[in-house]
């Protein structure tokens, strides 16, 4: 494709809905339902997009018999060792039941006792048949005429005007831009609010799995974190992206540990056959640490152990991962078979399965990495919401609080519209009125223009001596080695975060010459960059958090141990925000401050009399 | 890596490549679907359960102690059959036998 040129198409909404995933569909189908208009614009197609496209055999997040929304806030403010905001995991615990409701209303399977109450594993997760819990949950919102559903289109950039009345450099968003992947066609959606539901990022750091299997991770390679960096060089605050998420799982498919551990009572031994989970304290961050210092002490490999199964229980433990993840099934399948042939294999017949810990991914529905929300879940730019793993704070959320939170982000997008003279900007004809006053217009086409000379740029050959994938490599490798990915055993200092920032300042320098020939191609270099940018936030914010709060997701070296002067958020946004790519991204450097754990207010003097610490 | 197609199966749909979560997959365009991005390929199975045909089938990289399998997906009186096929051999239905309400 030489020389291409993009079409633009323009679209009017009340709400746009970025990432039509898990949380995503909960806020458009809210949305419709007070006959509100909606444009959901997805990267893929939101029967099978995101961290649901596998499916899901549990949901995580839930308050059982006796216990209620204090209490789940109690345990994820405890796992995530006193990092996270009260009123942010209250607002979204109150609503688990319901969202547990309402997935069994559209028809995903609930496992159920014999009394028919729920089945459940705990008191917090319920068993499910989800593996096609996606396609149910996008049956809600496609075919709704209030519903637009834009498949195959990537969101690059937001919309964004002067904010009447905010501070200077405060935008108001009133729109995105996106590019079609099936025709060379750029898609403005104005709208009168933006809800930002585009998940978090997986493939910032070197994935375990090698080469061609480098995709074989468990948060989805095609989360790249694109709301985060639209949002961050569009000025938005961002929270904990220092909270990284190692995930605990079985070795080489990445597949969730909790089917066998809590569903089949299976235990962690290390290689002496030595019981050991209990040494390290039983946070989630304590897990994988567990498995490291095993590891480390020369007693690894560690297995999950559950002992010999019976054929109700090695069936189930098959469909279970069928509902989830598709590959470890076959390869207990396949060590099934090769048992029943008088071989040897992996199999859950004497279940003991390798676990490992995965590489780092940002996100903000397990730990609470995302954009700064409020309780109305809006982000610091007037006019953007955000939700699910895109929005942080809020550690522990899950299906059911990635969805609790799409329907809050959604009421207050509605309440917003409502505000401002329940302007529909879709009904008022030839307006240009976005909601609240913003004039979205020349907003809308100035970012078009902008966002379109750019991504033309890309695709104009002759392409550079280096690909897309060979400035991903260099840019995993460079977080692998200087800012703590597995390869460091999930430890950085200061002088390697500095040798980090200063290479993903020059793999973006180098990014910009990259060329493209094919729309997917394009999208590929958008979501390098997309990386890029987050990762560069991500070590301002792993240099700012003086202490080592969550060893087995990562450990400072100048800062061994929780330090309770640490005790807050640390939050960065960019001091010059380009809301475009920019240039040379060295010019837009974060700036990180403290906000307070109890309320959210910024700290003055926040870290115990520290003043605000530009990035290393 | 991790997902083939075959040739002789496919009916050219498409819908393979309208379910992909990653936009890897070419199909539905006369020629046979395939995948054009196989390094990025997920192993989400979704391919497989948008397919009408069994056409589509995932396998596990030999790094990741794949053993030569193939996983297929299609349903049987509306109920999800999984299969894994091997060279040479009958291929074994998922599930081994009809199941119970609730045995999990
Ligand atoms: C493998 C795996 C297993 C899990 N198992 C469980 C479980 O058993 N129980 C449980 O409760 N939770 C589980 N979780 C967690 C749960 O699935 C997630 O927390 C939740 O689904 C997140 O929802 P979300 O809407 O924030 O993100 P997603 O559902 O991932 O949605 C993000 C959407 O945004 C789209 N998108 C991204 N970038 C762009 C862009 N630039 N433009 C347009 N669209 C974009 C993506 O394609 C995607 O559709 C699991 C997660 C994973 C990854
Ligand atoms: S397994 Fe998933 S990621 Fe891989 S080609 Fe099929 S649908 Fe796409
Ligand atoms: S879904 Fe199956 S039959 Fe249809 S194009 Fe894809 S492989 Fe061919």
């Amino acid at each position: 494709m030489s020389a291409t040129t993009l079409e633009t198409v323009c679209h009017r909404t009340d709400v746009l809905v970025i990432g039509g995933g898990t949380a995503g569909c909960a806020a458009a189908w809210l949305l419709a339902g007070k006959g509100l208009r909606v444009t959901v614009m997805e990267k893929a197609a939101v029967d099978r997009s995101g961290c649901l496209a596998a499916g899901v055999n549990a949901i995580n997040a839930w308050t059982g018999p006796g216990k209620g929304p204090a209490d789940y806030v109690e345990y994820a403010l405890a796992d995530a060792h006193g990092i996270g905001s009260r009123e942010l995991l209250l607002t979204m615990a109150e609503r688990l039941g319901e969202a547990a409701l309402f997935l069994e209303r559209l028809g995903v399977p609930f496992h159920r006792n014999p009394d028919g109450s729920w089945a459940s594993r705990s008191w917090r997760n319920l068993k499910i048949n989800g593996g096609d819990i996606k396609p149910l949950l996008a049956a809600c919102i496609k075919g709704r005429p209030a519903v637009t559903v834009l498949e195959r289109v990537h969101a690059l950039s937001l919309i964004a005007a002067p904010a009447p009345g905010a501070s200077p450099g405060v935008r108001r968003v009133v729109g995105c831009v996106g590019l079609r992947l099936d025709r060379p066609e750029l898609v403005t959606v104005e709208a009168g609010a933006v809800v930002c539901a585009a998940g978090g990022a997986a493939g910032i750091y070197r994935p375990n799995n090698p080469g061609l299997s480098g995709h074989k991770m468990w948060y989805p390679p095609f989360n790249t974190g694109g709301g985060w960096a639209m949002g961050i060089l569009a000025g938005a605050e961002m929270t904990t992206l220092e909270m990284r998420f190692v995930a605990l799982r079985l070795q080489d498919t990445a597949a969730p540990t909790g089917t066998l551990a809590v569903g089949q009572g299976a235990r962690q031994e290390n290689a002496l056959g030595e019981d050991y989970e209990y040494r390290y304290g039983n946070t989630t961050s304590q897990r994988v640490l567990a498995w490291r210092r095993e590891t480390e002490a020369g007693r690894g490999p560690c297995v999950m152990r559950a002992g010999y199964l019976g054929g109700p229980a090695r069936r189930a433990i098959v469909r279970s991962y069928l509902h989830m993840s598709p590959l470890q099934a076959l390869r207990f399948l396949e060590g099934e078979a090769a048992l029943a042939d008088g071989g040897e294999g992996e199999a859950p017949r004497d279940t003991a399965v390798q676990i490992e810990g995965t590489e780092p991914y940002v996100i903000g529905g397990h730990t609470a990495s995302g954009l700064q929300v409020d309780a109305a879940r809006a982000t610091t730019l007037p006019g953007l919401f955000a939700c699910g793993d895109a929005a942080g704070g809020a550690p522990q959320k899950y299906v059911s609080g990635a969805i609790a939170e799409g329907w809050i982000a959604a009421e207050s997008a509605a309440a917003l519209l409502a505000a401002s003279g329940g302007a529909r900007i879709a009904a008022a004809p030839g307006g240009h009125q976005g909601a609240g006053g913003g004039d979205a217009g020349p907003a809308a086409g100035e970012a078009a223009e902008a966002v379109r000379s750019l991504a033309e740029r890309f695709l104009s050959g002759p392409g550079p001596v280096y690909s897309e994938a060979d400035l991903e490599e260099a840019m995993q490798k460079a977080m692998d080695a200087y800012a703590g990915g597995r390869g460091s055993g999930y430890r950085y200092g200061l002088p390697g975060l500095r040798e980090a920032e200063a290479r993903i300042l020059g793999i973006w320098r180098l990014s910009g010459a990259l060329r493209a020939d094919t729309l997917k191609g394009l999208s590929k270099i958008w979501e390098l960059r997309e990386r890029l940018v987050v990762a560069r936030s991500l070590v301002a914010h792993l240099a700012e958090r003086r202490e080592t709060r969550w060893p087995g997701f990562g450990e400072y070296a100048e800062h061994p141990g929780e330090d309770e002067r640490e005790l807050s958020f640390v939050n960065s946004r960019l001091a010059d925000p380009p809301l475009l790519p920019p240039e040379d991204l060295a010019d837009h450097p974060p700036v990180t401050l403290r906000r307070s754990l109890a309320d959210g207010r910024v700290l003055p003097a926040p870290g115990g009399g520290r003043g605000a610490t530009r990035c290393p | 890596m991790s997902v083939t197609f075959d040739p002789s199966l496919c009916v050219s749909c498409g819908a393979c490549a309208a379910a992909c979560p990653g936009t890897l997959i070419a199909a539905g365009d006369g020629a046979p679907a395939r995948i054009l991005y196989p390094g990025d390929c997920w192993g989400c199975a979704s391919c497989l359960k948008a397919c009408p045909a069994r056409a589509v089938r995932l396998y596990l990289p030999p790094a990741l102690g794949g053993r030569g399998g193939l996983l297929s997906y299609g349903t049987e009186g509306g109920r999800a059959v999984w299969r894994l096929e091997r060279p040479g051999r009958d291929p074994v239905p998922f599930p081994w036998e009809p199941e119970g309400e609730g045995d999990y």
